[in-house]
């Protein structure tokens, strides 16, 4: 493998982990603090993704119908959270499943009611449809990059918010013990209420920058929301920091995977990661929970 | 160890009085072909063979789920392992290649019996790793695994990848003429018996009673001196070689298996079944793939966005429907602990 293409492999697997962190980190979270599985989480990122092609119409500006997408599929997680997921805090795993696996199924055809089957093209904003020399011989698609500092900044906002602010505190409590954090004081209910929110605007983000650099279409969320239960699962169910590392190692492995190993065994390789890194520590890398 | 069979044991009587509402399900059933001759629809056979082959899986699940407490989403991929074991040698003995150093054979005699032996070692193998976990880590890394084994099948461009690999060999089972429909039927209608009957038998056995036990209370059966991690896995095993069982009869039935055979979605779809039929019940299952076989082939009739009210459906089942259907027949409590 030569030079310029390892970096090039490189920055596509950093990329690819920067947003596989975008949709964990919501997932973790809600799961580390209410002790939820949410499998409908992939379908806010491709909802964000809708979204977003439906608002770039209306106001023909990328970043401005970004914003907007981030937002209301805020919104639509919020309304998620407050409908179906309320009810099943108490209940057991089992139940979350098949609840969050119903939601899935409505959100697909939600989606194909209002915006139909054929796959939506996402036009890049003008200054990042290039693409830019990195050095020498390596040619770099712009957005890519774009999409790599995005989620690089989000990832530093969610730390300094996380570990140096008082909400990022109650959140940390709730994550690791909810039961405590709510008899000194914490509204647990409302901080996760909060979270997903958050969590749902982050999925929307990644749904939307995915979506420009392939297409938008139904069912995008579902492999996705898959290697983002390996993150969390890898990256210890409730850790940001887990997650951050896990994604990064994921996205990282899977890029390599493809390019170096025949096929069968390349989509494999994060799968078998999993399974090793379990094998050593079956909390994942940082459990948050003693 | 403890000697904790004897509780287990229900008189003959007893079992026979709770089931038969199975067994009236089983002679309804029968009676399948006889009707689709009379009304001339042989529609009728295949959805009904469809019916009989999802509800060896959810049964086969419901081992693992409803008495071991344990949340698989991984039985569509041991579901399609069965099916392709079938199809792969099926086409090197078209293709008239070797696979590696075996000929391939259509002789489902030797298939179907390979079929379950690598599916129970996949369900061995996977089952080492992710039983080590609980709870909803276990749940997510089945999840995964399926993922993996779909992307394992989607890679393999000899067989098909993405577009699925047809069975263009004539199958046949020891002389047996598999091929018509109706005989086809009444074999998978008797693997559907004798599978129920080898679960119940298993449920109530001295293992089945360590099973239900670790699931109820882990802590309490390894204070008793037992390993449940053995017991776990041994009926992981079972359950997915069943489930193989059951996909090499999907694929000799449709003579075709591609990767949406294991689509995770599949493997949410059995445990639909299993929950809205009612896990309690070692036949409870049945109920559901019955039910959910018949919507999803009726529902897309109706509309085209037939997803949203079986999503709807879905979720109403889990908020209002607890014990599952069997418990039209008579309440009963829970086998297992749920899924914590």
């Amino acid at each position: 493998m030569s030079a310029s293409l390892f970096i090039e492999q490189l920055l596509n697997g950093v990329q690819f982990g920067v947003m596989l962190f975008l949709i964990s980190a919501g997932l973790t979270l809600v799961f580390g603090i209410m002790n939820l599985i949410n499998l409908a989480h992939g379908a806010l990122y491709m909802t964000g993704a809708f979204l977003a092609a439906a608002f770039i119409k209306i106001t023909g500006n990328f970043f401005l119908a970004a914003v907007l997408a981030m937002a209301l599929t805020a919104l639509t997680g919020a309304a998620m959270e407050w409908i179906v997921l309320r009810k099943f805090y108490g209940r057991d795993h089992l139940d979350q499943v098949l609840a969050t696996f119903g939601l899935i199924l409505v959100f697909n055809d939600l989606v194909r009611l209002i915006w139909g089957v054929v796959p939506v093209q996402l036009r890049l904003p003008g200054p990042f449809s290039g693409s830019v020399p990195l050095m020498l011989d390596v040619q770099y698609p712009a957005f890519r990059l774009l999409i790599l500092a995005v989620g690089l900044l989000v990832a530093l906002g969610l730390y300094l918010v996380v570990v140096h602010t008082r909400i990022g505190m109650w959140i940390r409590a709730g994550a690791s013990n909810r039961p405590m954090a709510s008899a000194l004081g914490v509204d647990v209910g409302l901080v996760f209420s909060l979270v997903f929110a958050a969590g749902a605007a982050l999925a929307g983000l990644a749904g939307l920058m995915a979506g420009a650099i392939s297409s938008v279409q139904v069912g995008m969320g579902e492999p996705v929301l898959i290697l983002a239960l390996v993150v969390t699962v890898i990256g210890g169910i409730g850790s940001i920091r887990g997650a951050f590392i896990a994604a990064l190692m994921i996205g990282i492995v899977d890029t390599f995977g493809r390019v170096l190993l025949p096929p069968a065994l390349g989509s494999m390789v994060i799968f078998m990661l999993m399974a090793v890194i379990l094998a050593f520590r079956p909390k994942g890398l940082f459990p948050v929970h003693a | 160890m403890p000697d904790i069979s004897k509780h287990a044991a229900s008189p003959p009587a007893a079992v026979l009085a709770a089931s038969w509402p199975i067994l009236v399900l089983l002679a309804a059933l029968a009676l399948v072909p006889a009707l689709s001759a009379a009304v001339d629809n042989p529609f009728l056979i295949r959805l009904f063979t469809r019916v009989v082959i999802f509800a060896i899986v959810a049964a086969a699940l419901n081992f693992v789920l409803g008495f071991g407490a344990l949340v698989s989403l991984m039985h569509a991929a041991f579901f399609g392992i069965g099916a392709y074991v079938v199809a792969i040698f099926a086409f090197h003995d078209f293709d008239g290649s070797p696979l590696w150093i075996f000929p391939g054979t259509s002789n489902l005699a030797v298939t179907i019996p390979l079929a379950v032996v690598l599916t129970g070692l996949a369900a061995a193998l996977t089952g080492v790793v992710s039983l080590r976990t609980s709870g909803a880590y276990f749940i997510m890394i089945t999840l995964a695994f399926n993922q993996m084994l779909f992307y394992f099948f989607v890679a393999l461009q000899k067989y098909g990848g993405d577009d699925g690999l047809q069975i263009l060999s004539n199958l046949d089972f020891a002389g047996l003429n598999i091929s018509k429909r109706v005989t086809f039927f009444y074999v998978s209608l008797g693997v559907l018996a004798a599978s129920l009957l080898f679960f119940g038998r298993l449920v109530n056995s001295r293992f089945g009673v360590i099973l239900r036990a670790a699931a109820q209370n882990e802590r309490r059966v390894i204070a008793l001196g037992i390993s449940p991690l053995r017991y776990k896995l041994a009926a992981f095993v079972i359950s997915g070689a069943v489930t193989g069982l059951a996909g090499a009869l999907w694929a000799t039935g449709q003579q075709f298996v591609s990767p949406s055979d294991l689509s995770w979605v599949r493997s949410a779809d059995f445990v639909v079944m299993a929950v809205l039929g009612g896990m309690a019940r070692v036949w409870g299952p049945v109920l559901g793939a019955l039910v959910i076989v018949l919507l999803e082939a009726l529902l897309p009739g109706l509309t085209l966005y037939w997803q949203l009210p079986f999503g709807l459906i879905v979720i109403l089942i889990v908020v209002y429907l607890q014990g599952g259907l069997a418990d039209l027949f008579g309440k009963m409590r829970p086998a297992a602990g749920g899924g914590h």
